[in-house]
């Protein structure tokens, strides 16, 4: 990707004239390699040679904007071998087929399509509007109706350039990805994405005939795309996007080095959402749902923010004594570890049983409480030690703590350490509702 | 101009495992590349939906669960036997917690699993209480049971396998060999089971995921990393792998709210299928070869999506 002194040195003219400062091309090429100058110092560079310098320092796969959303410019393959980076984009569909009454509907359901989870607020981010009778007064209003009534990001689905010319009129500042452009009408697609500086769709039937169409769109100035290889069958999506992904990072190959995107199409609303799964899972930057029920959305909001977890690093909340719900110096204090996923499992319980406690969050570098037991991090001393930090006794009137049942064996060493008393608790924080209903009573 | 693809060719390949009675046996396994990329190698088995089967009623579970299993919860044998007959389950995974919550007999719980055997007549999973002395006295009898019907038992760790080992070598059955989220135990294991003398077509790799939401991304990886490691020639990391779903998925809590406790998640019937079939088919992506559920829904539904998904070869 990074060229080499000697191959850009190739690329200039090799006239040794001096203009750009330094007195040969060699001299010059070395200092851009080495990123200490700038192309545009040299008057008398090609075109090609412009461009092909220029290429060579662009990611494989280019971060596109669509709204504040950003997607793209992922670097492996697998995330263990670094991390996916820019979550992919779920976008809801909304038809102009809809009655008014099933419009409204329709934008209420998305609108709650966001939830907390793991302490992070996840949800979708992008409406996209479909257009299925080319009437551009139509499909303005319905876009008017939606941004009006929602803030979220815009792919606006037309086979018909009036018609997102239309629409663009009232939602061109917030940057909608325009779908799509397709062999038969990719120029004119080109100019308005360009004159409107929106991103923009391609789609063609296969990756032979998207790789075609591409550097034709590029070409035309619209440089911020978005690929869609046409299919719409689950494995052919997965096979294509894989091989679109692998061309892009391991060929560096251009004319695909964009990021993806794929709709889930089929009948069955579980099915969809099985389709949905395989593309977050399987190498889409951005995915159509065609349905808006919260138990088909929230799933995969969830395994999205998985898969875009950086594994590099365990997932922590500060070692912190922290109040839940309604406390009061009463309260009971639980101790457990400072794992994001253990913390709000536990932290998640004690809301739900309605009663005020507090978590005690051990440093373990992020480890569970299993993990932690075993590697000596979660241990009578550790918990002692957080305790004093914390000054958790001038913050209760009690001196009784709660630890998980799978480290009961810590009660009498931790007594000690500590000079608490020592309850143990459920094993599994599903049971903390039960068990504190019993402690109160 | 046609765009040349990365095609990617493996040196190794994934062992298949054979599990069964004679008449009715299955193979696991057995792929040259990663999972659903038809064009790159062979997949010459799809992946398996195990339904799971309990000799009691696990506590919490969620009502439109019950409901569309009905009446057949109360009698593990004619459960099983439904799931095969009405809900076409490819085997069945018997989870086994009464002999770890009250006094029965061990030979009861081998007599039972014999009974699902002979009632379901497809692939049998084993799968003990989890608790290591107890299941090594009584995963011993169930496979002494079962003696020639190939069944797969649950589960060897890093510190306690060499009595399941044993047994399973002796009667000829297939081990589930678990590994905290861990790839290096997860070699460990297989490598202590293989000085056994288990051959290693005799092994699963079961990396103690969890549901959707509840670390899934960590098993996610460890599946990857190990089939990739598979595929590039590690034959102690070659085995099909395990994913549980059902029971995992009913610890969660978005499988036991109402819809009165958590209105923004919508109805519990859709959503608990939903759980299952995500976690399965996002782990199924990751390579997993044996998925075991516990909703017909579910099971119908991944049946359906994998047939789909291998339906390119």
């Amino acid at each position: 990707m990074a060229l080499t002194g000697l191959e850009i040195y190739k690329l200039l003219p090799r006239t040794n004239c001096g203009d750009c400062g330094p007195p040969t091309c060699l001299a010059f090429a070395m200092q851009l390699a080495a990123k200490k100058t700038a192309l545009d110092k040299c008057p008398h560079v090609s075109d090609e040679a412009k461009q092909a310098l220029e290429g060579a320092s662009e990611p494989p796969i280019r971060l596109v904007k669509i709204g504040d959303l950003e997607i793209g410019n992922e670097t492996v393959m697998f995330r263990h071998e670094e991390t996916y980076h820019h979550p992919c984009g779920i976008a809801i569909e909304v038809a102009d087929t809809l009655e008014s009454d099933e419009l409204n509907n329709r934008l209420d359901q998305i609108r709650a399509l966001h939830f907390e989870r793991v302490g992070q607020q996840i949800g979708v981010d992008l409406i996209a509007i479909r257009d299925t009778q080319a009437d551009p007064d139509k499909y303005k209003e319905l876009v008017q109706k939606v941004t009006s009534d929602s803030s979220l990001g815009l792919i606006l689905i037309s086979s018909s350039v009036p018609v997102l010319e239309a629409a663009l009129d009232i939602c061109k500042e917030r940057k909608p990805l325009l779908y799509a452009a397709t062999e038969e009408n990719h120029e004119a697609m080109a100019k308005l994405a360009k004159a409107a500086r929106c991103p923009l769709a391609v789609c063609a039937e296969g990756l032979d005939a998207l790789a075609e169409l591409t550097p034709k769109i590029k070409e035309l100035g619209a440089e911020d795309l978005v690929l869609d290889p046409g299919t719409r069958e689950p494995t052919q999506v997965v096979h294509d996007l894989t091989h679109i992904r692998r061309l892009a990072l391991k060929q560096t190959f251009r004319p695909l080095g964009y990021p993806t995107m794929a709709f889930a199409t089929a009948e069955d609303a579980q099915t969809q959402v099985l389709e949905a799964v395989s593309y977050i899972s399987k190498y889409a930057n951005l995915v159509v749902f065609p349905g808006a029920e919260p138990w088909q959305v929230l799933p995969l909001l969830t395994l999205r923010q998985n898969l875009y977890t950086d594994p590099r690093v365990p997932l922590q909340v500060e070692p912190e004594l922290y109040p839940v719900g309604p406390v009061t110096s009463d309260s009971p204090l639980l101790v457990t570890t400072n794992f994001s996923l253990t913390y709000f499992t536990v932290e998640g319980e004690i809301e739900a049983s309605k009663t005020g406690a507090y978590i005690l969050a051990v440093d373990t570098e992020g480890q569970s409480v299993l993990t932690a037991f075993a590697s000596d991090k979660f241990t009578a001393e550790t918990i002692a030690k957080q305790l004093g930090v914390t000054k958790a006794g001038e913050r209760v009137k009690h001196n009784t703590l709660i630890i998980p049942g799978y480290v009961a064996v810590l009660s009498a060493k931790l007594a000690d350490a500590s000079g608490w008393q020592v309850l143990v608790g459920p094993r599994e924080a599903s049971g903390l509702p039960a068990y504190l209903r019993q402690l109160s009573a | 101009m046609p765009v040349q693809r990365v095609v990617q060719r493996w040196s190794g390949s994934v062992n298949v495992v054979t599990v069964g009675p004679e008449n009715a046996s299955l193979q696991l396994g057995g792929q040259t590349s990663l999972p659903f990329l038809y064009d790159e190698g062979e997949l010459p088995n799809p992946p398996r939906i195990a339904m799971e089967v309990y000799d009691k009623v696990p506590e919490g579970w969620p009502a439109p669960l019950l409901e569309a299993l009905g009446d057949v919860v109360h009698d593990p044998v004619a459960w099983a036997q439904k799931c095969v007959q009405q809900w076409q389950a490819d085997m069945i995974c018997l989870r086994l917690i009464r002999p770890s919550e009250e006094e029965v007999s061990l030979d009861s719980v081998a007599q039972l699993a014999r009974a699902i055997q002979d009632a379901a007549g497809v692939p049998l999973i084993i799968w003990g209480t989890g608790e290591g002395d107890l299941d090594n006295e009584l995963l011993p009898q169930c496979s002494q049971a079962l003696r020639g019907s190939r069944c797969l038992l649950g589960v060897a760790k890093q510190e306690n396998y060499k009595t399941l080992a044993a047994t399973c070598i002796a009667d000829g059955h297939s081990v589930i060999a678990e590994s905290p989220i861990d790839i290096n135990i997860c070699k460990q294991v297989n490598i202590l089971l293989s000085e056994m003398d288990l051959p290693l077509d005799r092994i699963l790799i079961y990396p103690a995921n969890g549901a959707l939401g509840y670390g899934f991304e960590y098993a996610y990886s460890i599946m990857e990393r190990t089939r990739l490691a598979a595929l590039g020639g590690d034959r102690m990391m070659a085995m099909p792998l395990l994913a549980v779903v059902g029971a995992e998925v009913y610890r969660a809590k978005e499988s036991k709210a109402t819809e009165e406790e958590a209105p923004e998640w919508g109805a519990l019937g859709p959503r608990i299928v939903a759980w299952e079939t995500c976690t399965a088919v996002g782990y199924l992506q990751a390579g997993a070869d044996v998925v075991t559920l516990c909703h017909p829904e579910a099971v119908e539904t991944v049946r359906a999506f994998v047939k789909e998904l291998v339906g390119k070869q």
